[in-house]
Order: structure tokens, then sequence, then C-alpha cells
């Protein structure tokens, strides 16, 4: 039955996602006593922040000598020079008293016997600009996404934020003057639709991994606010990176995290050779992520890959023993029993590349604000509209994100933009008017699907999208290799309109919601492919074998797509830090 | 493969039923939740479940699997007796299919103040902890919140809106074993009660399904033992 009515609800900010990120801006907001309504498609703690694993990273200092600017520096190295030096300046200062906010909170961080966090060494980090391996990643045990995003949502339930839970967010509402009035959501159980208005909206909706065939990525993660933001007009920033995680378990996907590295593991392929010194001569198996997963991918090009395809090496810790294992790897080890058959205290973790985060997203400058060439300038903020954390393209990753630095933007730009969502609001203490027709008009998104034949499935077209992008925006790009992936797509969006649902109850319909995301799904992949044909060069993630180089003269510059025509634009790379002085691109070497 | 699965949809007006499915499906190294969502995908798109991580550590999709409360996306196929009969969590409230309404669940957990209680100005840097003392909280912080331990227990089958059950107890001592937090004598004055506690009889068949391996009937009995120390 098709809804034609829709309720208000009223609150002074509404937060769609529930996870790191979404938790943090809604705790800044309920602390400030503002109305704050959190939507998330499942409970807070299903949400992906719970699958990260081995930390948070932040220049604490409690097991080597360190400060933030290091960190800044191999955060910079590690985006390739595409990250923005301003933000990146922003998140590594502010991880000292992020970080010890959590500690604050209950976060049950592992520790050192002097009592303070523990830290442990992860891919990307040194000290001294370059010099001899950091040790600066923040730990409980290897469940810290578990431990912060439970954490957070404990925090939000003693501040009384009100949760709507199972609530999927179909379309931003925006009025003529491109004010963001709120979102219209649906109440999953119900089927119900309602328009939650709000002064400011914050979109913290996570990543869309799903594109791919082998990810790392929750069901969950579908990419739904970067959907609506492209239907609002809308552009998306830097969709051709994607990190390809160097070690997820072939074909399931789950990831094994660096911190398995950073404890001491080896990657080796079929003849028990440790590869990686060939390739990062001095960062060795804790290289970058993009350098290790082209060296695995390497190696199984090369028919040194593992097993009876050859499509996978070996990951192997044998020699931490089981105690060190157990207390400080138990997940890894739960992860590799349960999907791999293996447990790591005996034998070696089959490893492969797995699609695992998306740098790029949502443009925002460092408040969280939404910035989009609008009227005047390139960088115009959208009003009330914000978006935190994977969704979001701040820049602070740029081309390739440094293990640890995930969970890091999730909190500190989570903080900001609610920080900076409450002047907001102050500055604009009244809701502007909504029209009628744009509210129907978020309602079409659910009529659509009220079709009653079809000769598509939801389940088939995802299936098909799925392996187009794995098999042609890998690890490894090519001119034809992406003009065929959108030629192939075109052909899969264009039968999505004969999708029809063969179940067709209202409640908790669980195929809609799936069609719902397959929507936001095929934009995106589409973003990516589109992004990725332009950048005619290799940067961090993508890496492309017709241009195997940096390009700085032509490429040092963000991509923005816009829906519209596949319209593409540019804008600079922001190198100005805010109080330090910049890092010059320079070759990256590990 | 053959499966039987607990069919509900409010909407149809009629009662639950056991629907039979055949699956062509090559079992090795598969979970119930990739058979679950091969039947979505390819048999009958109706069927209704919660899925999220697909790795055992959301807590989504914890169902009854052959009589036994597990995580759908850690439970092997391989070994299950045929037909493998699946349905929800028990003692819940079914909202479609295998969807449970958790509320009841969520408002137990809330209910224990799940969260650190400490009213000393925060230091500049963090707060110290031996790692003896942070061990206290192995096997309490990893709790996923799944619901197979309350759902599996007699006593909360039989007080459902008194009785705490072993998950929310469990996150209960979580927080009164954290040697930072400071409402231990507010926390044990609300768990000291015949229901919210004390309907707990050592039946362990919380400890006996936790996916993730956790005792909660060993933190009761924690609780307990501080009670009784209190009290002397």
């Amino acid at each position: 039955m098709t809804q034609t009515r829709i309720p208000k609800r009223t609150f002074d900010a509404v937060i769609v996602g529930g996870g790191g990120a979404g938790l943090r801006a809604a705790l800044q907001l309920s602390q400030a006593n503002l109305k704050v309504a959190l939507l998330s498609k499942v409970f807070p703690t299903r949400s992906h922040t719970v699958s990260a694993q081995g930390g948070i990273t932040a220049a604490l200092a409690n097991v080597s000598e360190d400060n933030w600017h290091w960190h800044m520096y191999d955060t910079v190295k590690g985006s390739d020079y595409l990250g923005d030096q301003d933000a990146i300046e922003f998140m590594c200062r502010n991880a000292l008293p992020a970080v010890y906010e959590l500690e604050h909170m209950g976060l049950p961080f592992s520790r050192l016997d002097n009592g303070k966090i523990y830290q442990r060494p992860f891919g990307g980090q040194s000290k001294n600009y370059g010099g001899e391996q950091a040790i600066r990643t923040c730990a409980a045990a290897d469940r810290t996404g578990h431990a912060l995003l439970h954490t957070l949502y404990q925090r939000n339930i003693a501040a009384r934020t009100q949760f709507f839970e199972e609530f999927f967010a179909l379309d931003l509402i925006r009025d003529d003057e491109g004010y963001v009035l709120g979102v219209v959501a649906m109440e999953i159980e119900t089927g119900e639709a309602s328009f939650f208005e709000a002064r400011a909206t914050l979109l913290a909706t996570g990543g869309a991994c799903r594109i791919f065939r082998h990810s790392t990525n929750a069901h969950i993660n579908t990419g739904d606010g970067l959907g609506m933001v492209l239907r609002a007009g809308l552009p998306l920033e830097d969709m051709e990176f994607w990190q390809f995680h160097p070690t997820g378990i072939p074909e399931v996907g789950s990831l094994i995290t660096e911190g398995v590295r950073g404890e001491g593991g080896i990657l080796y392929n079929k003849d028990g050779e440790a590869f990686m010194p060939h390739y990062a001569p001095n960062a060795k198996d804790l290289a970058s992520r993009d350098v290790v997963a082209r060296a695995i991918a390497q190696e199984i090009r090369a028919g040194r890959g593992c097993g009876e395809h050859g499509d996978y090496v070996h990951l192997d810790i044998r020699k931490l023993g089981a105690e060190k294992i157990k207390a400080r790897l138990p997940g890894i080890r739960e992860l590799s029993m349960q999907f791999a058959g293996v447990d790591p205290i005996d034998a070696p973790i089959p490893v492969t590349p797995t699609a695992h985060y998306m740098m790029g997203g949502i443009p925002t400058n460092l408040h969280g604000q939404v910035v989009s060439p609008v009227r005047t300038g390139p960088e115009e903020a959208v009003p009330g509209l914000y978006a935190v954390g994977e969704c979001a393209c701040v820049s602070v990753h740029g081309a390739n994100r440094l293990g640890g630095n995930s969970l890091l933007d999730l909190v500190v730009f989570g903080r900001a933009a609610g920080q900076h969502v409450i002047e907001y609001l102050r500055e604009n203490p009244f809701p502007r008017s909504v029209s009628e027709e744009r509210l129907n008009l978020a309602l079409h998104r659910l009529a659509r699907w009220e079709k009653p034949k079809g000769t598509e499935t939801v389940a088939g077209l995802r299936g098909e999208m799925q392996k187009i992008m794995q098999d042609h925006c890998g690890v490894y790009r090519t001119e034809a290799l992406l003009k065929e992936g959108l030629e192939l797509l075109d052909k899969v969006q264009a039968r999505l309109p004969d999708a029809a649902l063969a179940d067709r109850s209202r409640m908790f319909n669980t195929a809609r919601l799936e069609a719902l995301e397959l929507e936001n799904l095929l934009l995106i992949a589409r973003a990516t492919l589109v992004s990725a044909l332009a950048r005619t060069e290799s940067r961090g993630a993508h890496t492309r074998e017709d241009h195997p180089q940096r390009d700085d003269d032509h490429w040092l510059r963000h991509t923005l797509y816009f829906r519209q025509n596949d319209q593409l634009d540019y804008k600079p790379v922001r190198l100005k830090p805010l109080t330090v002085e910049t890092f010059q691109p320079k070759e990256r070497t590990y | 493969m053959k499966f039987r699965i607990y069919r509900y949809d409010p909407e149809l007006g009629s009662a639950p039923r056991m629907q039979d499915y055949e699956l062509d499906f090559d079992a090795k190294g598969k979970k119930v939740l990739d058979a679950l969502i091969a039947i979505k995908d390819t048999l009958d798109e109706s069927l209704s479940f919660r899925r999220s991580c697909r790795e055992g550590v959301c807590g989504s999709d914890g169902v009854n699997v052959n009589g036994s409360n597990v995580l759908a996306c850690i439970t092997d196929l391989e070994g299950l007796k045929e037909p493998i009969t699946i349905r929800p969590l028990p003692r819940l409230g079914v909202i479609r299919d295998l969807i449970v309404d958790m509320a009841q669940f969520y408002q137990h957990y809330k209910a224990v103040k799940p969260y650190l209680i400490n009213l000393d100005p925060e230091p500049e840097n963090e707060r110290l902890q031996s790692p003896e003392d942070r061990a206290e909280l192995d096997g309490l912080w990893e709790c996923i919140l799944c619901g197979c331990c309350t759902t599996s227990c007699p006593s909360f089958w039989w007080n459902p809106d008194k009785f705490l059950g072993p998950a929310a107890l469990l996150q209960g001592y979580r927080f009164i074993a954290d040697s930072r937090d400071q409402a231990t004598d507010e926390r044990l004055d609300f768990l000291e009660d015949p229901y919210r506690l004390f309907r707990c009889h050592g039946i362990m068949n919380c400890v006996e399904v936790c996916p993730k391996g956790l005792n909660p009937t060993e933190a009761i009995g924690k609780i307990k033992s501080l009670l009784v120390k209190r009290a002397l």
C-alpha cells in the first residue's frame, strides 16, 4: 500500500548513522542539552565500527618517543600527498585528547606495566619523519572497534540521546536556497515513512565496500548517505580511492588486522620466502597498506601464491607463541579458526588483498560541514548539512589511509562536527518552512518498489554489479578495463527499472531494504568507475597500469563527481597546514 | 540441504508456521547465515532475518538452530542434522520470521547503568590501570549483546520483565569489576533484589550458548559474593 501522508517529527539536529562517528557527534549534542535524534538502520552496536580490530592511532609516546607532528608526516606521506594538510594537522594534534577522552569515558584499553594505554606498531608509522618504526596505535586487545563503539553507545545512554533504532533514511530534504531541512526516513518495523525535521542534519552512514564482491565490510555497508547526497545534487570526492586491505581471509573477506604484522607477523609466498623486503626494504611487512596489497597481488600474479589456485599468501605469527597470541590477538585467532579453519598458533593464516575502506566520500571541511562548489566558491558550506566518518572525505586519508587512523577520524571529526552544529544551531534558531511536494518526492523511492511484477531481482543485479567492480576496478586498473566495466555497469543500471519485489509486506521488509540499498550502491559504483577512468596516474590505492607514475603536475587535486551527466570537477589539495610547515610532495618509499 | 524455518508475518494475519526449503548448496566451509542468504536470494525473498558483520562480532543474527541459540554467521552447516531447524530466539516477541523484539533485552541492559561512573576531575592524560586490574575486565567487556544467553535462560523465560538476565548482569559486573568505577555500592544496591539478580539459579545455559565463550554465571556469582561480603 502506498503511503501518501508523512508525519513530521521535529528536532534540533538529526544524525543518520549509529557507528563511532554518529555516536560521538550525538554525544556532543546531547551533552549540550540539544534535542537530537539518532537514526540507525541497525541497533547501534551492530554498526561496522564494531569490526575495527587493531587500534586507534595517537602519538601518546607511551612506548616509544613520539609526537603528533611525526604522526602528521606519516599520514601525509601515507595519503600519497592527496590528503589535505590542514585537516591532517587537526586530526593528529587532536588525537591525544581524543584518546584520553575515550579512556575517561571508560574504554577498556589494554595496559602497559606502568598502567598507561598499550600501544602497538602499525603500518606506515615512523619516528622523526621517515626514520625507524614508531609504536603509536592504542589498542584494546584486537577488538578496539568493539570497545570504542560500545563505550560511545554507553555514554549516549548516560546522556539520554534519543535513538531511532532500525530506521532507514531515504532522502535529504533541501529547500530552494539549498538549506538542508532534515531527512525522510522509514521505520523498518512498520514500513512507515516520517519526516525528521531538523535545522542540522549530520550524515555518519559509513562506507560502501559492498560494491565489491569480496570485502571486509559488513552487509550493511551500502553507502546510503552517499546515495542521498548524490540524489540531492551534491558531489562526491575522490571516489576512485578504495583501500584494498592486504590481509583479508580469501572468499569470506574477514579482516585480519595489520596489528598481526605490528605484533611481528610476517607474510610468506608459496616458496616460504618473506617477500616484503623486496618491495619495501625498510618498513618491510609494515609498509603502507597500498604498498603491501600490491606486493601480495604481484606475488600471486607471478605464480608464487599459495594453495590449489595460488590465490593467496601466508601470514605467519607462530613465532609469537600461544600466550601472546591469546592475550593480544584473541579475536584474530577466533576469526582464523572460524573462517579459514586455521589456528594461528599452529599454522599460518591464508590472506589476500580485500576491499576494505573508502577514502573518498562526501566532501567536508574540518568542521564536518559538507562543502560543494554551490554558488560562489569551490568549497562553500551547504547550510544545515554535515558528514563525518567513513562516509565523509575531509580529506585526511587522501589516496591511502593508514591503519589506526579511521577510528581516530570518527572521534576527532565526530566531536568537531558536533561542536560546530551547536554553534550553527545558535545562529539558526528557527526551522525553515518545507513544502509538501519536497516531502512527497522522497516517497517516490518507496513507491517505485510497489511495482507488482518485474523480470529482474535485486539479488541478481547486486551480484552482477559486485562482480563488475571486483573484476574491473580492483588493485590494478587500466583504461580498457575501467571502460569495459562502465559499459557493463550501464547495462546493469538499465535493467534496474525492471526489478520488482516478490515480498510486498510492509512489516520489516528486508527485501525492500536491500532494494533501496542497491540503488545507493549502483550510484557509488558508477561514481567510482567514472572517477577512476579520468585519473590518469597512479597514486596511493589507485593503481593505473597504463599510467604507473604519480603525476603531481596534473593530478595533485581532488576529484569531484556529480551524478548529473557523470560530470567531473576538481579542486586543489590543501597543502597548507594550520600552524606548521607544508610537507612538500616527494617520492614515496617505505 | 533441507531446512525447516519458522515463518511469521503479522500482515498476513495467519498463525506462525514452519516452512521447508531445499537448497542446492555445497556446505563445505559455509555457515548457517550463508544458507539463509542463499535461500533469500534464490528461493524466497520474503524470508526475513537480521544480519550485519557476518563474522560473529556485531551480534545481529542470534537464532535458534536445532534447539540451540547460536549466531548464524559463525555456525558451521557441516555436522548439523537435517532438516536444519531454524527458529527465532526463544521467549521474545516475534516481529517477523526470525526477527525478534529485543526491546526488553535492551531495557535490562540499560537498567544496570552500563557506563563508567567516576566523579573525580578528569586527569590531563589517561587514568592509570594496572594490567592486573585491566585483566579483571577480560571475559566481560567482549559481550556483543546478541541475546543468545538471556533467551536460553529458564529464569528469564519465567520472569522476563523482572529478572535482568545473564547479558545485563554480565555488563553490570563489568563496571563493578572496573578499578576506575566508583559506583560499586550504588550498583550493588540496585542488584540486591529477589528478582533482578537472585532469580539466577546457576542453570548455566548462558555459559553453554555464549558464542563469545563468556561466562555470565561466574560474573553473577561474583556479584552475589560481593553482596554477601558487604552484608557481613
